[in-house]
């Protein structure tokens, strides 16, 4: 393969720009949160490419534990989002503005 | 043929993602979030981390995507909700794109690389699954052990956010 770890690395920033200009961009939280994960998976990216082109396991190995806590975040999340919706109703937001003024 | 198969999935892969933030239906957000994780874990069986490719469909695409669609059709967030972006939220999402894919090309074309071939011939690639549990449970085995408690944390954590509690006073 005459791919170099410099596109991969390319690819993997341009997910997270994707990623992070979704999480400014979108109001629903649940689209927030599928932008994080997006962010996530970019870096999990990058890890894998630098462990590939550097001939050691360890980033492969962290890439384990990235996808562990991706798995407990978002449980934990979305149980966040629905109790939130159970009280107030809307996942948007600029409505969940209580601490606001 | 393994360029080919890089640009043709990276490709594929950007694309769900921008599909991801610009769709107006949750739905097809997560839809295309799904097919955005397939496109990754293609990469990495490029990247010869075929145990870590397997691992993401099923993680992130089995247990998170379906998660979120379940939650997307509890809520029911569908109706009315889809007013246009406000300018100032385009401004800085634009803006915040812009400067890290700027931050990206810089260091691709800037950046100073090893040469391709030395670093490939030197991989003993990922896929020989006994350095994964050699590593696991020698040199990371106190992550590991963080990682059960802090998925033991999480589970206790959703059993009590989702618990409904009768005697606690209204907030709102």
């Amino acid at each position: 393969m005459t791919i170099g770890i410099d596109a991969f690395i390319f690819i993997s920033a341009l997910l997270f720009a994707i990623g992070f200009g979704g999480v400014l961009l979108r109001k629903n939280t649940l689209v927030i949160y599928m932008c994080l994960e997006l962010m996530l998976v970019a870096s999990t990216l990058a890890f894998v490419a630098f462990s590939s082109f550097n001939g050691t396991m360890d980033g492969n190995v962290f890439v384990f534990f990235i996808l562990t806590v991706a798995a407990a975040e978002v449980a934990v999340g979305l149980a966040i989002i629905v109790a939130l919706f159970r009280r107030r109703q809307t996942v948007q937001v600029d409505q969940l503005n209580a601490l606001k003024n | 043929m393994p360029d080919l198969f890089f640009y043709l999935f990276s490709i594929f892969t950007i694309l769900c993602a921008f599909g991801v933030v610009l769709n107006r239906n949750t739905v097809n957000a997560a839809i295309c979030l799904l097919l955005s994780l397939f496109g990754v874990a293609a990469l990495f069986t490029l990247l010869d981390a075929y145990l870590l490719a397997v691992l993401l469909v099923l993680v992130y695409a089995g247990a998170v995507v379906a998660l979120f669609l379940f939650i997307v059709m509890l809520l029911d967030t569908q109706g009315g909700h889809n007013r246009p972006f406000k300018p100032v939220a385009i401004f800085a999402s634009t803006a915040g794109f812009a400067l890290l894919l700027s931050g990206a090309l810089m260091l691709v074309t800037r950046g100073e690389w090893p040469a391709h071939a030395a670093s490939v011939a030197a991989a003993p690639t990922g896929s020989v699954l006994k350095s994964y549990a050699e590593l696991l449970f020698t040199t990371y085995l106190l992550p590991v052990q963080i990682m059960g408690f802090l998925l033991l944390i999480a589970m206790l954590g959703v059993i009590v956010l989702c618990k409904k509690f009768e005697g606690l006073e209204d907030v709102k």
